[in-house]
């Protein structure tokens, strides 16, 4: 079982998305069939954790058979510490996002589900592949459904605005894939091969041409931070957010960025990571306070809901390049905080808004009399967000500022911990608007959660708070993968740092090799 | 049972049971059985820290449960767990907290009895307990955190509470959010203590602090500094009190439990339970009593024009925990703590008598309406009474003795200490006026009550009597209870209440000269019969309230709180919105958004540069580009198979260069 595991995770969704297709589209059949191959999928991908093994280094699970011999791509799949939470929050989010979409897709339901499904496959495929090339076959693949869905879905009346919002989603993730490309190639160029553990030792042992190496490792860094979106690369994601159908909204930012930051930027470029990280560290502090700023005077909340996540989305960044364990155990613990957090609350703005179609936050008011249940869970999924204590969000926004702390620079914890405060300006505002006072013009329409959609929620609610009072049943898986990230960062430290480092300044000064 | 590692845990963990129990099942359970389960946790708790407090009074050891705790945030070396702890300090606490809470929940179920969410109310109520009582035992500082910030949402939910009316909201999240900037200063203080100590375990802590020349005094006084942030927030002190006067939004028992008697003295337990760092910094000791004087006196000075009853209790709440900063400020920690006992006692009590004044005139909450109350409501009017001469330090009753014990232990302070003892006098003075006041406007007198108002609390009572009438008992057992702990609640004394505290705070100061003190003591009770007479000459016939008129500048001044609240919108919020709406929003989006939508599209031309050398293509738009990359894929894995040439690979690189 253990060898084909995770192939099954990726198959599992592919196949449902052609029995979707071949199926016809009558009645609920194709959510039918979405919703019962992802929780299938769920079950798959919660054999990882029931099976991992936490004290033993490297990858599990792995499957590695030879693809074509030239050029050498292989068919290399494992996980480790760093991917195996991300790969059941994505088994997770799929029924999440099946059933957020139960009411409001009625259309062309067929072509939804299909893409939502090959949409689940190309985000395991980037967190599980192994090799590069196959790695960055499912990260083009997973930027394709979003872009479509965005475009063929789009929430609001006016199609014009939606296809724009896609095309702005198209051009912001697949220009900076291009350069990826071209690294990829010219890594392979250069070391005759793809794959993963290969890369990172030709790297590491300094043969390579310093300066090309640099912007190699630029042109990965660039491709990652606009998915995340990092600060200045989000001009994306509040158009995606205001369009995109709500189960593509809830996944199109955040995890899979982080994670390619974490691994193939961080881990494979370690010296040229250092480099990166005070810009880093300025981008991701000045993202916390400039998205919760935003966030704290916008009347639209989806936008709000853009900057909040532009906001939590920059204390991973902050975690990941201060390069201490506390910090990258909670980016990484964040990232999948802000993964459950956010599809929370976009599935319940989703009800606001389909019931009363409006997103501006000014139409609502005193919600809670006819909407209890999304009240008390919107509340709860909130507190999530500000870090209250003993729910997810705190240990994750505790470890980055403790590590931060320590390890980067008092100032710049201390600059960071500010948003803390206005991120509880900015969602309480939005529970007062939304939720208390008297009820409004819009309110009769407003209706409450379904039973299944109080589960799902419920069910979120559940595993925040479980995360937030035992967050080490998280934390001691991911531990030791982001050990050795941290160690092979210190180890990297010693010696060829000073030849990356008069690589960096010779390009950046244009001198030719 | 006699397990600490099973009791301590239960004492928070009770009330967590009835919050669920209530919270998921309240709405569909018949309203004897919330009220049922609302009180039955409470009291399971109030047991299990009385039968404790029976076993230290026998003798017997205090449990420390910190070690074997579990673990709940791990990172590396650092290791924070679920450790709970019980001392002397935690044990008064913990008395008050659910003693007193225990019986404002009883008085909640006759006050709250038309409410509609009665059961959500409850709910919230033992919430509060859960993390009150985590907050005080806590045995490191990020639980406590826990705690400090859950009573925070306690607090937010219950001001909240009646949520039709938008005033409630705005001072919910005012409470909040300016709650969160003291919890600000809190999480910093952590960083620091965690990154110089490495633990944040109080005992480990002062484990390290004992060894000699352990940090620098800067560092500490930072340290302090920002623990003190955190404590100005939660106990409504200068520069963070201004949400505790809004969070009278929030119905009266809650003002009793939550903003009098035992959430807003979460900052002085603090200090007291971080005294060794405190006392290390004479700096931060300093301004820990210059801020407690300064709100003390500043609080008072607005409690004295105040019309609305709860107002007035709350300004007062404000200036009397100044006076616990200042005895924490002067060193004085279990003067502190003692003040922080009794004033738990009279200032519940007073809550909860003018919540039974404005439940018996349904609503009502203006001064100016109401007098002549004395005989409808007698049993109210006697407990208020005994509050009213406790709050203003009148002999024998409790005030007298806690507060008698910060001033002396002000005046024994060298120069600085006589300064601070003046403002306390002064303070005191004006406590005991606003206090008669506010009893003479209430109780004596003709009644000025008009028909039928609607604050708070009317919307059942809309067309009853309009003359008042005395509250169900349910509600006043819990005021005599309280009237007699105000009365007696200081005879055991600051010696021995400073000696049994002394194992947590350490020896208090040498006691000084007992005439001095006595003739302090004479001052203080002169000092507080003055207010009385002033209040009584002004306010004791109807017709003489016309003489405070004369001085009306002042009193603008202090009606409208001497602007602060306008002033932080104007400096603090103002400026905010407007960098995020204009620089950040317009300026900042148009420039980075803009700009880097430029930046990719000149990297991909830059690319497309790069990529054509070696694959001719004319690349015109983003769409086609996408087009060519999948195609280079596509052509490099065809080529890659048909020619299954070894040079591949050398082709490709030649071609990359």
């Amino acid at each position: 079982m253990d060898n084909v595991i995770l192939s099954l995770i990726l198959l599992v969704p592919l196949a449902g998305a052609a029995l979707v297709l071949l199926l016809p589209e009558r009645g609920k059949i194709p959510a039918w069939i979405a919703l019962l191959d992802s929780l299938f999928t769920f079950a798959c991908t919660l054999h990882l954790p029931a099976h991992f093994v936490s004290g033993r280094g490297g990858f599990q699970f792995e499957e590695n058979v030879l693809w074509l011999s030239h050029p050498r791509i292989s068919y290399h799949l494992g996980v480790d510490g760093l991917s195996l939470w991300l790969v059941v929050l994505v088994g997770l989010l799929a029924p999440v996002g099946v059933l957020a979409s139960w009411k409001s897709i009625q259309k062309n339901t067929k072509a939804f589900y299909s893409l939502f499904l090959l949409q689940q496959t190309a985000m395991v495929g980037v967190f599980v592949s192994l090799d590069l090339m196959l790695y960055y076959g499912f990260w083009e693949l997973s930027l394709i459904p979003i872009a479509i869905l965005t475009a063929m879905f789009g929430r609001n009346l006016s199609e014009a605005s939606a296809t724009k919002a896609a095309l702005r989603f198209f051009l912001y993730t697949f220009i900076p894939s291009a350069p990826l490309l071209v690294a990829l190639l010219w890594l392979y160029a250069h070391t005759g091969s793809f794959d993963y553990a290969a890369l990172q030792a030709a790297i590491a042992s300094g043969s390579l041409p310093g300066w090309q190496l640099g912007w190699v490792s630029v042109a990965f860094l660039l491709a990652f931070a606009v998915k995340v979106p990092v600060l200045g690369m989000h001009g994306w994601l509040a158009d995606t957010f205001s369009e995109a159908p709500v189960a593509i909204a809830m996944i199109a930012a955040g995890k899979l960025g982080l994670y390619s930051l974490i691994r193939f930027h961080v881990e494979l470029f370690p010296a040229l990571a250092r480099e990166a990280a005070p810009w880093m560290i300025g981008l991701a502090v000045a993202g916390i306070l400039y998205g919760a700023m935003l966030a704290l005077v916008q009347r639209d909340f989806w936008k709000l809901l853009s900057y909040a996540t532009l906001s939590s989305l920059s204390f991973c960044t902050l975690g990941i390049y201060g390069f201490t364990l506390s910090g990258m155990n909670g980016a990484l613990l964040q990232t999948v905080n802000e993964g459950l957090i956010g599809a929370a609350l976009f599935l319940m703005l989703g009800v606001l808004y389909d019931s009363a179609r409006s997103c501006q936050i000014a139409s609502f008011g005193g919600a809670a009399h006819r909407a209890p249940r999304l009240a008390a869970l919107f509340v709860i999924a909130s507190l999530a967000m500000i870090g209250l204590p003993l729910l997810n969000g705190f240990v994750g926004e505790f470890l980055v500022l403790s590590g931060t702390f320590t390890g980067v620079g008092k100032g710049w914890a201390t600059a960071a911990a500010l948003g803390v405060i206005l991120s509880a300006a900015y969602m309480l505002r939005l529970i007062q608007k939304i939720f208390l006072g008297e009820a409004e013009t819009n309110s009769p329409r407003i209706r409450d959660l379904s039973w299944q959609e109080t589960c799902t929620v419920g069910v979120l609610a559940m595993i925040m708070l479980a995360m937030g009072v035992m967050p080490t049943l998280w934390t001691s898986t991911m531990e030791p993968a982001l050990q050795g990230v941290t160690q092979r960062f210190l180890t990297v430290d010693q010696a060829p740092v000073s030849a990356a480092y008069g690589a960096v300044t010779s390009a950046s000064t244009g001198e030719p090799r | 049972m006699n397990d600490p590692m099973l009791f301590l845990p239960l004492i928070p963990l009770l009330p967590l049971l009835g919050f669920l129990l209530n919270g998921v099942l309240g709405s569909r359970l018949p309203k004897a059985l919330v009220s049922a389960i609302a009180l039955i946790f409470p009291l399971a708790s109030f047991a299990l820290v009385a039968r404790a407090a029976w076993m230290v009074h026998t003798g017997l050891a205090l449990p420390v449960v910190e070690h074997d705790a579990p673990a709940w945030i791990v990172s590396g070396a650092m290791h924070i767990g679920f450790g709970l702890a019980l001392d002397q300090l935690t044990l008064v606490m913990l008395l008050v907290i659910t003693g007193v809470g225990f019986l404002i929940h009883l008085y909640s179920v006759g006050y709250m009895e038309h409410e509609a969410g009665y059961w959500r109310y409850f709910a919230y109520l033992n919430l509060f307990l859960f993390f009150m009582t985590t907050l005080v035992l806590a045995a490191n500082f990020l639980l406590m955190f826990v705690g400090w910030e859950g009573v925070g949402l306690a607090s937010y939910l219950l001001i909240g509470f009646y949520i039709d009316r938008k005033s409630a909201g705005d001072a919910g999240k005012k409470a909040f959010v300016v709650n969160r900037v003291g919890d600000f200063g809190f999480l910093i203080a952590i960083f620091l203590l965690l990154a110089n100590f490495g633990t944040l375990n109080f005992s480990e802590i002062a484990a390290h602090l004992a060894t000699p020349a352990a940090l620098s005094g800067g560092t500490i006084t930072l340290i302090c500094l920002c623990l003190l942030l955190g404590a100005t927030g939660k106990s409504a002190q200068i520069p963070l009190y201004i949400w505790l006067p809004d969070a009278m939004e929030g119905p009266t028992p809650v003002s009793a439990l939550i903003h009098a008697a035992t959430m807003v003295t979460a900052g002085v337990y603090m200090i007291a339970r971080a005294h060794a760092l405190f006392d290390l910094s004479p700096t931060a000791l300093m301004v820990v009593a210059v801020i407690g004087a300064a709100t003390a006196f500043f609080a008072a000075t607005v409690a004295m024009v105040q019309t609305d009853i709860k107002r007035v209790l709350a300004y007062s709440t404000i200036s009397q925990l100044g006076y616990m900063f200042l005895a924490c400020g002067v060193g004085a920690y279990s003067a502190a703590v003692f003040h922080l006992m009794t004033h738990a006692f009279f200032k519940a009590l007073l809550f909860l008598a003018a919540g039974s004044v404005i439940h018996g005139l349904s609503g009502e909450q203006d001064m100016r309406r109401m007098g002549g109350l004395r005989k409808e409501m007698p049993v109210t009017f006697w407990t208020m009474t005994a509050a009213v001469l406790a709050i203003s330090g009148f002999f024998p009753f409790a005030g007298f003795f806690s507060k008698d014990a910060i001033l002396a232990a002000a005046f024994e302070q060298g120069a600085a200490g006589k300064a601070l003892w003046t403002v306390g006098l002064i303070t005191a003075l004006l406590t005991s006026f606003y206090m008669f006041r506010l009893w003479y406007m209430t109780f004596m007198g003709q009644s000025r009550a008009r028909g039928h108002a609607q604050h708070e609390h009317g919307h059942e009572h809309d067309h009853k009597q309009a003359h008042a009438h005395e509250s169900p008992w349910i509600m006043l057992t819990p005021l005599v209870i309280l009237a007699a702990l105000s009365v007696g609640g200081g005879w055991v004394g600051m010696e021995r209440f400073g000696a049994f505290l002394a194992p947590v705070t350490g020896k208090a100061a040498n006691a000084g000269d007992a005439h001095v003190e006595l003739m302090l003591s004479v001052l203080a009770v002169l000092v507080a019969a003055t207010g009385w007479f002033v209040a009584h000459s002004l306010y004791a016939r109807s017709e003489s309230r016309g003489a405070t008129e004369s001085l009306a500048g002042p009193r603008r001044v202090l009606e409208n709180k001497y602007w602060i609240d306008e002033l932080y919108i104007a400096c603090v919020v103002r400026p905010i919105e407007w960098i995020a709406r204009y620089v950040l929003g317009w300026i900042g989006e148009l420039v980075l958004v803009r700009g880097s939508a430029w930046l990719l599209a000149g990297i991909a031309g830059l690319c497309g540069e790069w990529l054509r050398r070696w694959q001719s293509g004319n690349l015109r738009s983003y769409a086609a580009w996408l087009a060519a990359a999948a195609a280079v894929l596509l052509i490099f894995v065809l080529a890659g198979t048909l020619l299954g040439v070894g040079g591949f690979a050398q082709t490709l690189s030649w071609a990359v260069r």
